[in-house]
């Protein structure tokens, strides 16, 4: 049979701008660190961490993670449906379109134009161009889907699909607002309504955006790399259902103990603890895959990252659902717990995942081998060893701070005052900085990597023995 | 079948995602901001507070201040009455936030002299040494836009007269900020209601004790040096060297704070660190 011609081109420009994005958002996210244990370094307006924390969450999961499973998505959707991408000019004016908001996002939000919602602090007109970005991407993989060529619908496409419109909806929804000017709006609804709105979002663009597509990346590029297919597609179908299903009822679960309706909050409660189940089901999965290949993990790089990755996943499921419980939510919610539980999903879950599948991608992408294999499995060890610095020093600390503010003195009064807490946190911000170097250090050694594969490079015959 | 067919798998998995969505998210506009959480005394924003949060929303201000005090023990002894969904009809968006690198300031209003919030937004460490919020000073540097602020008056439907929106011409963005902060929190008269009214004799139980008074004093440069001066010497509040009250008195007037001149209570402190400052301040007085 004649070989489709894949558009292999436009993945490789959305890895690239990825792994770009992505640097930027770690370098910021290093930057915000150290502002927080020296305040001197907020300079100036535009500069200042109430500013420049908003641009290292958006380009982080719109720049880095969302750009980069564009790139995955497009590869997948060939591969899978064995015909090439419907439409490479749409695909084209998506990746400019892409880069352009990214751009616009940063320097509106660097001058002050925020709607302030979480993950949603980009401004109305920023907001159209994102719907219509999405709009284009949608068409474009649905339309490749229909035409396939392969019978099978694999269940990275479910996941894909899923993506696909839970994005549409929540992105939209949470956006309604009424503008003033072009760069100012009010949203539309109001007080404890636009929380419960918001935290629907919220939480489930962490469903939409930072676990279902990794779900379809994890599911497709883990057999890739092994060799040996999922250990269960059923397993897979029933994990898909349950998760898409339960994710939506959880939102409340970052409202707990406010004015949002009790049984709003229970439901959030419930449906978090019963998501343990799909998301394991994923987890379990990808580990059965690896029976009698657990070889793998040191014969073959790749293969760490994606188990790892998922490992990760697994811890990050768990820990979530206990911070749904209302009693430990009292205690660890609004401390730098929260931060811990977040990096062990971006930096562990999420980069892990994207950047083992961006070594995959490679040889595939540039026609040659990676350049070095060493040099990836440092990254993997700086990345992981950053990573755990960082969630670990964030679970002391906030355990730390929790008690701090709970604290009471026998006659009634606090133990603490909030400046007490705050000053108790320094050490643990220090150390939480130097994890991100380090996290930032392994970002480098994986930007020249590939970058030393697309420019034809050699390894040095030595490097290339040890692996 | 289903499995093979886009686009009845596109319906299903939007049908699945349809009904969390309206039970948890559309459902609950029957309840919120309906005559069931209604709360008749609180008020829109005026012009000057709205251009405050504004500015507000535009510094990232939420990103580490969150606006809900929940109904904890420990929150409620801190920071006031816990938030009521009532309370926030009138906030698009709404400013909970989700992190606390700061504290809560959904009560703030009230709390603190104008003249407090102006020198702390321009050098938070100046008021709270070793604090990690960013100077605002730009903010003296930007002018409140009176047309603008008309404009979105008119969007939210809050009601402003003329004379209101005349007003702004010469205001920065500080005052505005300082005006929104202390509109916070202050719809509800949550202070008289908490206030917790001292009862039988107040005796220093530390009365003679030199140790109280070392301890005092550190108790006291940490607390009240950034509005009365160190060493009691007066800074924007007044000077406390030459007062002379009985013990009682300072008990009392530390205790509860002066209200309606805005000096704070210190009530959290619990009583025993309130006696050694006032150990401390009644071996400093002088006569006038
Ligand atoms: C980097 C995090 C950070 C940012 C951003 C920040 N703050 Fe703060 N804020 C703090 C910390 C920490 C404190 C406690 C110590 C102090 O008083 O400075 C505080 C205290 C305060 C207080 C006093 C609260 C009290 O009960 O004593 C007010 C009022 C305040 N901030 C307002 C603001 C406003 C308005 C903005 C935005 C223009 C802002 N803050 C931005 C961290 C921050
Ligand atoms: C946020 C600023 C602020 C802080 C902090 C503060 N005060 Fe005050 N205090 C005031 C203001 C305002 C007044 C009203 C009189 C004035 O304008 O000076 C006042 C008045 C007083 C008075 C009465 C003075 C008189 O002339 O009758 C005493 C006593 C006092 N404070 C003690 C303290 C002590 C002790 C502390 C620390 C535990 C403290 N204050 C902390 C602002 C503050
Ligand atoms: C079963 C799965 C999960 C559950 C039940 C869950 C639960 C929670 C809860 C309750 C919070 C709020 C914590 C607080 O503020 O007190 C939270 C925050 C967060 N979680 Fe998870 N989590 C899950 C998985 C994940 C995954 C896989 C990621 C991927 C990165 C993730 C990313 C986040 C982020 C970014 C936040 C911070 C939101 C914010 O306050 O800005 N979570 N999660
Ligand atoms: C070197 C690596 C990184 C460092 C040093 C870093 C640092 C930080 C800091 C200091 C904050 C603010 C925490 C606070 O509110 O106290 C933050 C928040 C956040 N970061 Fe990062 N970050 C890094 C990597 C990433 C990556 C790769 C992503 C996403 C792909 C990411 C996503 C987020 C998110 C979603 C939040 C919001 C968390 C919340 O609301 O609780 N970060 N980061």
């Amino acid at each position: 049979m004649e070989r489709p011609a894949y558009n292999y081109d436009i993945v490789k420009h959305f890895v690239h701008w990825s792994i770009l994005w992505g640097a930027v958002s770690v370098l910021v996210g290093v930057v915000i660190s150290f502002q927080l244990v020296m305040p001197q370094l907020n300079f100036g307006e535009y500069l200042s961490y109430g500013r420049l924390r908003p641009v290292h969450t958006n380009a982080g999961i719109f720049g880095f993670a969302v750009g980069g499973f564009f790139a995955l998505f497009y590869y997948m959707v060939q591969r899978l449906c064995r015909v090439p991408i419907w439409s490479n000019g749409l695909a084209r004016f998506q990746l400019w379109l892409f880069n352009i908001v990214i751009v616009l996002s940063a320097v509106t939000l660097l001058l002050g134009f925020s709607q302030s919602k979480e993950y949603h602090e980009m401004e109305w007109p920023i907001d159209i161009l994102i719907t219509v970005l999405w709009v284009a991407f949608t068409i474009n993989i649905l339309m490749t889907i229909f035409k396939r060529r392969e019978a099978q619908m694999y269940i990275s496409l479910w996941f894909m699909m899923a993506a696909l419109i839970g994005v549409a909806v929540l992105f939209v929804v949470n956006g309604l607002s009424v503008p003033v000017t072009l760069f100012k709006s009010y949203s539309a609804f109001a007080g404890t309504n636009d929380a419960n709105v918001q935290w629907w979002y919220g939480h489930n663009a962490v469903a939409m955006v930072l676990t279902v597509p990794p779900l379809a990346v994890f599911y497709y590029f883990l057999p890739k790399s092994t060799g040996v297919p999922i250990y269960s597609h059923r397993l897979g179908i029933v994990a898909f259902w349950s998760l898409i299903f339960m994710y939506l009822w959880t939102g409340a679960h970052h409202l707990l103990w406010t004015p949002i309706p009790d049984w709003v909050q229970t439901l959030a409660m419930a449906f978090s603890i019963m998501l343990i189940a799909p998301s394991w089901g994923s987890v379990i999965n990808g580990y059965l895959s690896m029976n009698g290949q657990w070889h793998q993990m040191r014969d073959n790089y790749l293969v760490k990252f994606f188990i790892l990755a998922i490992t990760f996943y697994g811890l990050q499921t768990l820990q979530g659902p206990l911070q749904a419980v209302r009693s430990f939510s009292g205690f660890i919610h609004y401390t730098e717990w929260v931060p811990g539980h977040v990096h062990m999903g971006t930096m562990g879950w999420i980069t892990l995942l994207i950047c083992g599948a961006f070594y995959y991608l490679a040889p595939r992408l540039y026609g040659r081998e990676l350049y070095s294999i060493p040099l990836a499995n440092l990254h993997f060890w700086l990345v992981l060893m950053g990573q755990l610095i960082y969630s670990v020093s964030m679970w002391i600390a906030g355990v730390v701070q929790a008690s701090m503010w709970h604290s009471l003195n026998d006659d009634g009064s606090l133990t603490y005052t909030f400046m007490e807490s705050v000053l108790a946190m320094y050490p643990y911000w220090w150390i939480r900085g130097l994890g991100g170097v380090v996290y930032l250090l392994g970002i480098g050694v994986f930007v020249y990597n590939i970058a030393m594969t697309a420019r034809g490079a050699q390894a040095s015959p030595g490097a290339a023995a040890q692996a | 079948m289903w499995e093979r067919n886009p686009v009845i798998f596109l319906l299903l998995a939007t049908a699945v995602i349809m009904v969390g969505t309206i039970v948890t998210m559309v459902l609950p506009f029957a309840y919120v901001n309906t005559e069931r959480d209604a709360i008749a005394s609180v008020v829109p924003y005026s012009a000057l507070e709205l251009a405050g949060r504004d500015v507000y929303i535009k510094e990232g201000c939420n990103n580490c201040h969150t606006q809900t005090v929940r109904p904890l023990v420990a929150e409620v002894i801190r920071y006031g009455d816990y938030s009521k969904s009532g309370e926030f009809v009138h906030d698009r968006p709404h400013l909970w936030g989700s992190r606390r690198t700061g504290p809560d300031l959904a009560r703030i209003g009230g709390n603190y002299p104008d003249q407090w919030h102006y020198d702390h937004m321009r050098e938070p460490a100046a008021m709270a040494p070793g604090t990690n919020m960013p100077p605002y000073d730009f903010l003296d540097n930007r002018d409140v836009d009176p047309e603008l602020t008309r404009r979105k008056m008119e969007v939210l439907g809050f009601p402003y007269s003329d004379e209101e929106i005349q007003a702004l011409a010469g205001k920065t963005d500080m005052d505005a900020m300082v005006a929104y902060l202390q509109k916070l929190g202050s719809d509800i008269p949550w202070r008289e209601q908490q206030r917790v009214t001292l009862v039988g004799e107040l005796v220093n139980p530390f009365a003679g004790d030199p140790a109280a008074i070392v301890e005092g004093r550190e108790l006291y440069e940490r607390n009240c040096a950034a509005c009365h001066g160190s060493g009691l010497s007066g800074g924007f509040a007044a000077d406390l060297t030459a007062l002379n009250y009985p013990e009682e008195i300072f008990f009392r007037i530390i205790h509860d704070g002066i209200q309606p001149l805005r000096m704070p209570g210190f009530a959290t402190l619990g009583n025993e660190r309130l006696w050694k400052i006032v150990s401390y301040m009644d071996s400093e007085q002088v006569a006038p």
